[in-house]
């Protein structure tokens, strides 16, 4: 914390000066006058600015959702990767060097020598650090069946496929009929891997990931992709769309991984969506929808000699929301509700078969929560962005425990600056600052913690 | 100074000023070219370019090249060749994009979007502030397709030497093909007819009407002549019938009645 207050006090100095304040303004002048054009793999293919697909990369506007919904088609013969030069190789690269500060509140720690905590202080860290490696070809393999393949790795973590689908487009010569097969993002608008933060704490919405603390639900979201197959539809236009998705109950973990344990996974869950977009006039497009989330998490495993085999004592959880995303020219503002539900075992973390370790009067947890989320878009080179939310506990699976035990409390600002923005090759410049509040969480006297970030990077890929 | 004198200044005064082509109209939409400026920079800059001359960072890769604003010359018109077109016409073309280039369909952008849009456009050539809109040419009802009909049409298209071009069986590849150039140099293919199937789309539409349209207008800045001045209405509409019967793989009333004389045709040899 004392790392970020210097760091502000600093900035503020800086702008409080005459002369660093003009050159600021000259900064974002220039920005504003750049050329805007393109980034990598569909930019190079189809000669468009990426800027005509995303209102800040990543997060796509009206036509880039129709160029997805439509299976990586434009409809304009140039479509097929048949009519590309031989050399085309439709890959992007994606990488995100940055300097961080992290800070957490009354964080427990362990007298000298043991592993008890005894005291409570806040903790900074910072330094310069590295994202992960995506490498992402996707595209279309002949007319109406396109794919992505989206392996990832960073330092220390191991390769993944973060997706990895292909999926039958305009079946029966109807857009109301594509079918996707792998490993993929769940289908709706506000999608966490199309946001535009990327700090360890507003790198992700709350809403998506939360469990209560100590629940056992071994599914970490509907921000994360999701191994199954998938039914979905859009008018021509793409303002009225639907999925739905029959999934492996494995968190899109390859390999039948649930609950963390390997080779145990053995039932589905079913993701839903449906939202439905309309002009008003001089403002843009409005879009509202509804989304759903039914799944079953295994509470014990069969074992062979300690070793996991089979999931057992499956038990359900529901997420569903609402949410709508509306515009006023250069401005638009994202707005969730989403309540969430755990089984009374998932939420106890008790196996199925052992009821009698529940705790009186234990019950499934539920929460509500929900965010706002603003972008202004002052050009395509240059977006500012604000968002709060929050996810509030309405019941705990444990009555013994205070109401408001896990609650989050969250905001974040930023901005990104695409100074770069050529077909071949982007960089942004991205600056963030988040703050969570996570209810009742330190170890030792209960009270709330606060984590801070703060991330200046540059992202590009090419 | 009198209120005639008046009215007369600031008639002067109004008349410097680029008004109409800072808007466009298409129904009750009022486009202005402000906004149409930041969705140009946002959709349009990488291919067109700023100045609209046609020379984005992408234009050297693309091909057909893109269009250049500052010529305020337009292949898909509704008005005579050599005209400016219509609101509606520039208003079309962005709403459906272009059959064989890299212009997109933009029918996801709103109404108001695309009508800002030609707002903008407008404003990169003198041509807009000093000329008119041609008027739109009539278009009269189609006559229903007949056997001979499609047969007039085809002499038709041997008399007018379509055929150069387009070849004999409309696949574009007409002995002149080869040497065709657009109004930049750019070397230019004939429309192929027998490409594509029941979504075969011509440059400037989808329907007869287009395709009525399409050469009674001409396509400004390629080869592609008006034939308005050649051909009488009826014998457009034949040719128009003459013309569909080169889309083989598509299922249309002209080919309906060419399979069926054929089949008619192979009955009485066999008898």
């Amino acid at each position: 914390m004392c790392v970020v207050e210097r760091q502000r006090s600093r900035s503020q100095r800086w702008l409080n000066r005459p002369a660093g304040f003009v050159f600021f303004i000259c900064l974002f002048l220039i920005a504003a006058n750049q050329p805007s054009s393109a980034i990598p793999a569909f930019a190079r293919k189809y000669g468009l600015p990426c800027s005509a697909c995303h209102i800040g990369w990543p997060i796509l506007n009206v036509f880039g959702q129709q160029f997805k919904d439509n299976g990586f088609q434009l409809g304009n013969d140039r479509d097929s990767p048949i009519y590309q030069d031989p050399g085309y190789w439709p890959i992007t690269f994606r990488v995100t060097p940055n300097w961080h500060v992290e800070s957490q509140t009354k964080v427990g720690i362990d007298t000298l020598g043991t592993n008890i905590p005894a005291t409570e202080q806040t903790v900074t860290t910072t330094g310069f650090d590295l994202s992960g490696l995506d490498i992402w070809t996707a595209g279309t393999l002949y007319k109406n069946i396109s794919f992505s393949v989206l392996p990832s790795m960073g330092e220390g973590d191991p390769f993944h496929f973060e997706n990895a689908w292909v999926r039958f487009d305009n079946l029966f010569k109807t857009p109301w009929m594509n079918l996707k097969f792998g490993k993929f993002e769940m289908d709706f608008l506000l999608s966490e891997k199309r946001f535009l933060t990327l700090s360890n704490v507003g790198g992700s919405w709350y809403n998506y990931h939360f469990l209560p603390p100590g629940d056992s639900n071994g599914f970490e979201g509907i921000g994360d992709n999701q191994l199954g197959v998938e039914l979905a539809g859009h008018s021509k236009n793409s303002y009225a769309r639907y999925s739905i998705a029959l999934l492996s109950s494995v968190d899109g973990n390859p390999g039948f991984v649930s609950g963390f344990q390997p080779g145990t996974a053995r039932t589905y869950d079913v993701f839903a969506n449906v939202n439905e977009g309309f002009q008003v006039k001089g403002l843009g497009v409005q879009r509202v929808g509804a989304l759903g989330y039914w799944g079953q998490s295994p509470t014990y495993f069969l074992t062979s000699g300690g070793t996991p085999v089979e999931a057992q004592g499956n038990k359900s959880f529901y997420r569903v929301g609402a949410y709508g995303w509306w515009f006023f020219k250069d401005l638009d503002v994202e707005t969730l509700y989403m309540h969430g539900q755990d089984n009374v075992f998932l939420g106890n973390g008790i196996p199925a078969n052992d009821p009698g370790s529940l705790p009186p009067g234990a019950a499934g947890p539920s929460w509500n929560g929900g965010f706002v989320e603003a972008h202004y878009t002052v050009n395509p080179q240059l977006i500012f962005t604000g968002r709060y939310e929050l996810v509030h506990m309405s019941r705990q699976a444990d009555p013994a425990n205070p109401l408001n035990l896990g609650n989050v409390d969250s905001f974040t600002i930023g901005y990104r600056w695409y100074p770069i923005m050529f077909s071949r090759g982007g960089l942004a410049f991205h600056n963030e600052y988040a703050q969570a509040k996570t209810g009742r969480s330190s170890i030792i006297t209960g009270s709330d913690q606060t984590s801070r970030s703060v991330m200046i990077g540059f992202d590009f890929d090419y | 100074m009198s209120v005639r004198k008046l009215i007369l200044l600031v008639s002067l005064v109004l008349a410097t000023f680029p008004m109409s082509a800072q808007e466009a109209h298409v129904g009750s939409l009022t486009g202005h070219a402000a906004e149409g400026k930041k969705l140009y920079r946002r959709f349009c800059v990488g291919c067109h370019g700023q100045l609209g001359d046609g020379n984005g960072e992408n234009a050297p890769w693309i091909d057909p090249r893109p269009r250049d604003f500052t010529a305020a010359t337009f292949k898909c018109r509704s008005t005579p060749t050599g005209t400016l077109p219509t609101d509606q016409d520039l208003y079309n073309s962005i709403s459906r994009g272009f059959y064989n280039s890299n212009m997109p369909h933009w029918d996801a952008l709103t109404d108001q979007n695309r009508i800002d849009l030609v707002a903008y456009i407008k404003t990169f050539s003198a041509r807009w502030k000093t000329e008119k809109s041609g008027d739109p040419i009539t278009i009269p009802p189609e006559p229903p397709v007949t056997a001979q009909s499609i047969t007039h049409g085809g002499e038709l298209f041997q008399k007018m030497e379509c055929w150069k071009c387009h070849g004999q069986q409309g696949r574009g590849d007409g002995p002149s093909a080869p040497t065709l150039t657009d109004s930049k140099d750019q070397p230019i293919r004939p429309y192929n007819f027998a490409a594509g199937g029941d979504d075969s789309r011509f440059k400037c539409g989808v329907t007869n009407q287009d395709l009525y349209r399409i050469f009674m207008t001409g396509v400004d800045g390629t080869p592609m002549p008006s034939f308005a001045d050649v051909i009488q209405p009826n014998d457009a509409w034949d040719l128009v019938h003459f013309l569909r019967t080169l889309q083989t793989n598509r299922h249309s009333r002209e080919n309906d009645i060419v399979h069926k004389k054929a089949a008619e045709s192979n009955s009485g040899s066999g008898n």
